[in-house]
């Protein structure tokens, strides 16, 4: 028996996944642009340099990498607007799918991988919107939407069950909230991985740039400067660890009432515990010495790839009982 | 100020480690305590310590542990006798209580208290000290302002400006004609507050998990389990327990009610209700009926009654050639599937000839359907009419007088010999009765009932580690929160003319602080009295 209500959630999530791709395509559109014309920078700081020197000046102009202009070209902003266009138009198609999902099966959209999948990547895409009101993010565009289309695209293929209803040990308000504030957390964690991400390939840049080899990945010249992405990072990982704080709390709560204990170290428990520790890890390495800047950066994509690899490989592979998630039926 | 600089500041040991980590050639045993002191609540210390405790609990994830999968240690050390040898030598099936786990957290914890209570003292001091002296120069701050004003006097603008920062809530000093001002004592008091509590939480841990008991007891419908330790299956009982930790009372499970998918296809027959329904009776007390589901457990008498299992007992009677009863009782059967299938032993000691005590292992089918090859499926997992019991029968020692406890589900068939197979089970519906092969009586299933397992807590730490927790939110949203800033202003005569100027200094990560002075200046300028509001022509 297939749900109807489901199959259009499906059909519409295709759908979603299709204007993403399009969303991703005209920011990288706008990356590529960004190139071409940091590239022209680059080629007029080189005239000016030239100038200089053969003034008697010092050609140290062509070390330094070139600052952002002042406005972006036309060409490029197009491209931006109509990536945040599509991203808008993707998210209202992912969110009817996902309220259709929720009323195919009479409960919130987040019970299982599919749905988990579901629900967080369209989170991530409203948080990452949210964001662009407030800071000018349009450069993380193109790494956010295609992440987004990768990951929905694997939970359609490989993911995908019908409608089920819940089995008894699931049905808890304390669930619903725990797995929604995972999903936030992630959310924000995934903006600041991608922002600790760009603020490494900056600090590679300068690098090159100051040991004097020619620049790669221009782009980034029209990128903030790695210290204002660090910052960027850190602000947002901060309102990320807080949600994630609350993942684990709502977590315990709802194990001691399903299974009678707060805290057992089943699997998943373990893995919500490390997150938090390496989250808690990079908060404490931008204020030690020698660890921030890049250290701290690597902590947080390696927290990332915990967030990750919990929900890609613990889920499916590892045992627990979070994986059969019902009443175990052994009076054992 | 890009980075926070605040726990440097505040912090000055992990300079001090800093510099104590260049080589010094003397050091005396006390230096080497202090040294190592200093290194411990170091904050590079406290980082690698968080790390090392991240990847120490990665093991426990990969290898099954006694705590959580007691099922699957036993498998893992079938699979890999040689691996699991070594394993076994590093507490790799209990490592969330091996020694070498506890050593990173122990350490850590003695860190964060090193680390907290100087850093207690240095608050508790800062909290009381003016705001610190006026910068000299302010366009060395990361954020500054200044506006040239007409028609007010120095002390005026100054008084205005104190008045202005105090409503919004810093507080002020006065240092010749400027102010200065603190607020955000808060971010370090909520960052106190969340390391000091999470030293809570691992004590109430520690020391309630004494207090604990947990304990483990099948209910057939209709039986009643009074809380006594020989009333339960098994017992865990904490550290510190006694006989007198168990508060009397009683528990009668009057009926299991389970509820299965029907409609829905893709579900279908997967359970989606347990209630258990059940008459409680504290000493002095008239009876209490009361439900219990599986999220939600009874609380009663300072213990949790958690709904963690359920199956079908069937209730057989076993009667000797000679008339009389061998055995009449419900027995449980194990559920082996979704479709609850299940397993169950009857063991039959008392029978006219010890020789030929009697022993059953019955599969119980709830939803009996017969398959190509005669064997028997279960397509249902409700009970009723159609059940069935399939019973291969032995005869021989049961093996229940050594007095040695055996596991309730399994039958030691070693000294038996079978003398009704998987050829020639004799097969009841309920209310049916067959005679046992070899002259060793009949045998009738008088029903079949649900029974539900049920798992009782005693922990009174609870609230105390949840107080702890709350506390820990409280001083982490605070501390995360919170920004803390100085701001000053100064004043300064300049011929008929006023100079203000504004600066602000972000102790912390702070986005907003350019807004704040801006905020500063224009809620400055709106203090002033009317004539000085206009800004004096540069
Ligand atoms: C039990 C392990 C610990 C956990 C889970 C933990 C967690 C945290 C968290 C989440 C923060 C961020 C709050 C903030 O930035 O204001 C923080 C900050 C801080 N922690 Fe810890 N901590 C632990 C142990 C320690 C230890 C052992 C020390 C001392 C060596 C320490 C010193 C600090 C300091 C100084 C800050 C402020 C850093 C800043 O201003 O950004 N912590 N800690």
């Amino acid at each position: 028996m297939v749900n109807p209500l489901d199959q259009i959630s499906e059909l519409l999530l295709i759908s979603a996944i299709a204007v993403y791709l399009i969303a991703f395509i005209a920011f990288a559109l706008d990356l590529a642009r960004r190139s071409a014309e940091s590239q022209a920078n680059v080629d007029l700081v080189r005239q000016v340099a030239d100038v200089e020197s053969s003034a008697g000046g010092t050609a140290v102009l062509i070390a330094a990498p070139p600052a952002p202009p002042e406005a972006p070209a036309r060409g490029r902003r197009a491209a931006a607007r109509s990536g945040i266009a599509l991203m808008l138009v993707g998210a209202a198609l992912h969110l009817t799918a996902a309220v259709l999902r929720g009323i195919a099966a009479g409960r919130v959209p987040w019970a299982n991988m599919y749905e988990f999948a579901m629900t967080g990547t369209l989170i991530m895409v409203v948080v990452f919107l949210v964001a662009l009101t407030r800071v000018d993010l349009k450069f993380l565009g193109a790494p956010i939407s295609g992440f987004v289309v990768i990951l929905l695209g694997i939970a359609t293929v490989s993911y995908h069950v019908a409608v089920s209803p819940l089995p008894p040990a699931l049905q808890s308000y304390w669930l619903v909230l725990h797995v929604l504030v995972a999903m936030l957390g992630t959310g924000f964690f995934t903006l600041a991985a991608a922002l600790s991400a760009a603020q490494l390939l900056q600090v590679l840049r300068r690098k090159r740039a100051e040991s004097g080899r020619p620049e790669r990945l221009r782009l980034l010249a029209t990128v903030p400067e790695a210290d204002r992405l660090e910052n960027l990072a850190y602000r947002i990982s901060v309102v990320g660890f807080i949600l994630w704080t609350f993942t684990l709390i709502a977590g315990a709560i709802w194990a001691d009432h399903a299974w009678g204990r707060y805290w057992g170290w089943d699997t998943k428990e373990v893995w919500t515990f490390i997150i938090w520790v390496v989250y808690a890890g990079y908060l404490h390495a931008r204020a030690t010495l020698g660890w921030r800047g890049t250290g701290s950066a690597w902590l947080n994509l390696i927290g990332y790839a915990c967030i990750l690899f919990n929900f890609g490989v613990v889920n499916v592979f590892f045992h627990g009982l979070h994986s059969y998630a019902g009443l175990p039926t052994s009076p054992s | 100020m890009s980075r926070p600089s605040d726990a440097q500041n505040s912090f000055s040991d992990d300079k001090a480690s800093e510099e104590a980590g260049v080589v010094n050639p003397r050091l005396g045993p006390l230096e080497w305590v202090r040294w190592g002191w200093r290194t411990l609540t170091s904050m590079r210390t406290a980082l690698l310590l968080l790390l090392a405790l991240a990847v120490a609990a990665v093991p426990g994830s990969l290898i099954p542990q006694n705590s959580s999968d007691p099922n699957g240690v036993i498998q893992y050390q079938q699979a890999n006798p040689g691996l699991s040898k070594v394993v076994d030598a590093l507490q790799g099936f209990d490592v969330y209580t091996s020694l070498w786990f506890s050593a990173i957290y122990l350490l850590l914890f003695i860190s964060l208290i090193g680390c907290v209570v100087p850093r207690l003292r240095h608050h508790w001091k800062a909290m009381r000290k003016a705001p610190p002296r006026t910068p000299s120069r302010f366009t060395q701050l990361p954020s500054s302002s200044s506006v040239r004003l007409r028609g007010v006097a120095v002390e005026e603008a100054l008084a205005a400006g104190e008045r202005v920062l105090k409503s919004a809530r810093y507080r002020t000093a006065r240092y010749g004609t400027s102010v200065s001002a603190e607020r955000g004592y808060l971010r370090e008091t909520g960052n106190l507050l969340f390391h000091s509590a999470l030293v809570g939480v691992l004590v109430t841990v520690f020391v309630g998990g004494g207090f604990t008991y947990t304990g483990q007891r099948v209910l057939v419908t209709g039986d009643t389990f009074v809380n006594a330790q020989t009333s339960y299956d098994s017992l865990t009982p904490g550290r510190f327990f006694n006989d007198g930790s168990l508060q009397g009372y009683s528990l009668k499970l009057d009926r299991l009610d389970v509820a299965y998918e029907q409609q829905n296809l893709a579900a279908f027959g997967e359970a989606i209700d347990y209630t258990a329904h059940v008459t409680t009776r504290l000493p002095g007390q008239q009876p209490k009926s009361a439900v219990i589901k599986v999220n939600s457990p009874l609380e009663i008498a300072g213990t949790s009654v958690y709904l963690l299992g359920n199956g079908y007992a069937a209730h057989v009677t076993v009667t000797n050639p000679d008339g009389s009863v061998a055995f009449s009782q419900s027995v449980p059967f194990r559920p082996q599937n979704t479709q609850m299938t299940s397993l169950g032993v009857v063991k039959v000691p008392d029978t006219t000839n010890q020789k030929k005590q009697i022993g059953l292992v019955g599969f119980l089918y709830p939803t009996a359907a017969e398959q190509t090859d005669g064997s028997f499926t279960s397509i249902f997992p409700a009970a009723g009419k159609q059940s069935l019991v399939s019973f291969l029968v032995y005869e021989g020692n049961v093996g229940l007088d050594a007095g040695t406890p055996r596991n309730v589900y399994e039958l030691d068939t070693s000294h038996m010999k079978e003398v009704a197979g998987t050829k020639d089970p004799v097969q009841l519906k309920i209310g049916q009765a067959r005679t046992l092969p070899d002259g060793l009586g009949t045998v009738k299933l008088d029903g079949i009932t649900r029974y539900a397992a049920f798992d009782i807590h005693h922990d009174p730490s609870q609230q105390w580690v949840a107080l702890f927790v709350a506390l820990a939110v409280l001083g982490l949203i605070t501390s995360l929160l919170v920004p803390r800033r100085r701001m000053w202003i100064k004043v300064r005569e300049e011929g008929d003319e006023v100079l203000v100027e504004y600066a602000g200094l972000a102790r912390g990560d702070d986005p907003n602080l350019a807004r704040a002075v801006a905020d500063l200046e224009k809620r400055h300028r709106a203090a002033l009295p009317e004539a000085a509001r206009e800004k004096a022509s540069v």
